[in-house]
């Protein structure tokens, strides 16, 4: 495992980055993530109109890996359909476990292949697929524990 | 070439392609040769069941393992065999104390006083104490250096009080929280000390009738022997009155169909079939530390704990938590977080660099809120790390923003 393999410009540039990082307008679903191990937390918050998805952002502490993952998702998901975000956390799950190594396959992943190394790494897997596993999640209706 | 590379055969082992630098002495320790060889020892000519056979190699099983309960008792300064148990580790000590004694005199309203900065072993089973006995929790809280003060001590320790539990170190910290003052203070009010040396006997002497405590725990593969052997030391007295914790074979004097007897000390405690490779491993331990001396290692550990907060204090962006003032009263345990960058992402970079450090809350999650930190990265010194050791780590720690993308 290389550093540069990891801490790559488009990670580090999303890590820094407040764009999508904030609350939105009027969200119609928000769902909290957790991945223990790390301590890594983050909110995810949606707005979807006619199965689509308008809106989006993120809130959270985490590691630079947990945090980019959520952003470069979030550009990824906005303005598409929730079932195109899902069938895109698919793809991304099978990334990083190494199931899809087809570029062709991947390129729907588009900046989001920038994690793809992750899968030499087991226990950052899990970072990168926190904010995935959150959208699915809210996609799919479940709700916050009161 | 590390000195002590000899005896601990894996600091010559390389991290993706790097000489290892292992900075997580406070998680565990290595293994020196002497304590592989006397397991290994062990399990090649003496193997058998202690107490179970008549046979002379089980003769020789329970001799040793009973051997390695008056080296323990030695090295910890207790006044009978009988006063010390073996355990699988800190964690069940402290439990057995918990479920043991805790639960059998503790009453409403009763109170368990005990540092915000102790690690969930000591921690979680007197919340469980608490909650079924409808006990009460209090915490002390460390001054910004790490220290309990004396006005700390005497408002949170009080006639309500039964049961003070608390590390002698504490392992995020280093703070070496002043036990002798808080046990004659606890005792004073007639309550009960369990200290928890878990992260002070691998450096520090510790004697229990000196201190005065009640109940003293600590893990072996915290201090060079292996992992699955811990022990309790128990004031005689409290032992005698206290219910077995865990059941079966051994443990036993009578069993009839409806009810049993208890053997005496310690086998009252000692359920089941026991980690006799892990005794012996920690009698070697025991040995091979006298040789190494706490005077050395106090020594080494002092000036390398120097030299790490001096290069520290260098790096822009770094900050140390605990005591940084009076170092004398600290140990080499620390606690720091690199501005802008989470833990894990330091600890990957670090690893790439072939050095093993710890990042995470440490089980120590109500210390982290009480600091205000989602987490904290440690680095733990132990006598056979070097400066170049350190040279190592503070050269990847300063360019852990570099790889992040931000400024130095
Ligand atoms: C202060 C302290 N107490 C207790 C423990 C628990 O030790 P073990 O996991 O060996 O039971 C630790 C280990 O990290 C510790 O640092
Ligand atoms: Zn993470």
């Amino acid at each position: 495992m290389e550093l540069n393999q990891i801490y790559t410009q488009i990670l580090t540039e999303h890590n820094n980055s407040k764009r999508n990082k904030h609350h939105i307008e009027n969200p119609t679903a928000t769902l909290k993530g957790v991945n223990p191990s790390c301590g890594d937390e983050i909110e995810l918050e949606l707005r979807e109109k006619n199965g689509v998805i308008e809106d989006a952002g993120f809130t959270g502490v985490g590691c630079a890996i947990s945090q980019a993952s959520a952003s470069i998702m979030i550009d990824l998901i906005k303005g598409k359909s929730t079932d195109e975000a899902l069938k895109l956390a698919q793809t991304f799950f099978g990334m990083v476990k190494n199931e899809i190594t087809d570029e062709k396959r991947l390129e729907v992943l588009d900046e989001a292949i920038a994690l793809k190394d992750i899968s030499h790494m087991p226990a950052r897997v899990k970072c990168a697929v926190l904010g995935w596993h959150t959208l699915e999640n809210a996609i799919k209706g479940e709700k916050d524990p009161e | 070439m590390n000195p002590w590379a000899e005896d601990f055969p894996i600091l010559k082992e390389t991290i993706n392609g790097k000489r290892l630098v292992y900075l997580d002495n406070a998680a565990t320790t290595q293994k020196p040769v002497p304590v592989l060889k006397a397991v290994d020892d062990y399990y090649r000519k003496a193997n058998a069941n202690p107490h179970r056979g008549l046979y002379a190699l089980s003769v020789e099983a329970t001799q040793k393992y009973e051997d390695a309960r008056r080296t323990v008792k030695k090295f910890i300064g207790a006044r009978k065999d009988e006063e010390v148990l073996f355990t699988r580790n800190a964690s069940e000590s402290l439990n057995l104390v918990a479920y043991s004694y805790g639960l059998t005199f503790l009453k409403e309203g009763d109170e368990i006083a005990l540092p915000v900065s102790e690690h969930h072993s000591n921690l979680v089973p007197w919340q469980m104490v608490a909650q079924a006995k409808g006990a009460k929790l209090v915490y002390l809280y460390p001054d910004a250096q790490g220290r309990l003060t004396d006005a700390e001590i005497g408002a949170k320790i009080t006639a309500k009080t039964k049961i003070v539990a608390l590390a002698h170190v504490s392992n995020v910290l280093g703070s070496i929280y002043p036990v002798k003052k808080i046990v004659e203070k606890a005792h004073s009010v007639g309550a009960v000390v369990v200290l928890d040396c878990a992260q002070s006997i691998p450096h520090y002497p510790v004697n229990v009738t000196e201190l005065g405590c009640d109940f003293m725990a600590f893990s072996g593969h915290k201090m060079l022997a292996p992992m699955g052997i811990g022990v309790l030391y128990g004031k005689e007295e409290l032992l005698n009155r206290m219910p077995p914790f865990l059941r079966g074979g051994e443990m036993i004097e009578y069993v009839h169909e409806q009810s049993a007897t208890f053997a005496p000390l310690p086998q009252k405690f000692e359920a089941g079939t026991q980690n006799v490779g892990g005794a012996i491993g920690l009698d070697a331990a025991i040995h091979y530390l006298r040789n190494v001396g706490y005077d050395r290692i106090q020594k080494t550990e002092n000036e390398l704990l120097n030299y790490t907060l001096d290069g520290l204090a260098e790096i822009p962006h770094v900050t140390v938590y605990g005591g940084t003032d009076n170092r004398a009263n600290r140990c080499g345990v620390i606690s720091f977080n690199v501005e802008g960058v989470h833990p894990h992402d330091v600890a990957t970079v670090l690893d790439a660099a072939g050095v093993a450090i710890r990042a995470g809350h440490h089980c120590a999650q109500p210390l982290m809120e009480y600091l205000c930190v989602n987490s904290t990265c440690r680095a733990s010194l132990y006598f056979y790390n070097t400066k170049d050791d350190i040279d190592v780590f503070l050269a990847a720690l300063r360019k852990v923003r570099g790889w992040l993308g931000l400024g130095a």
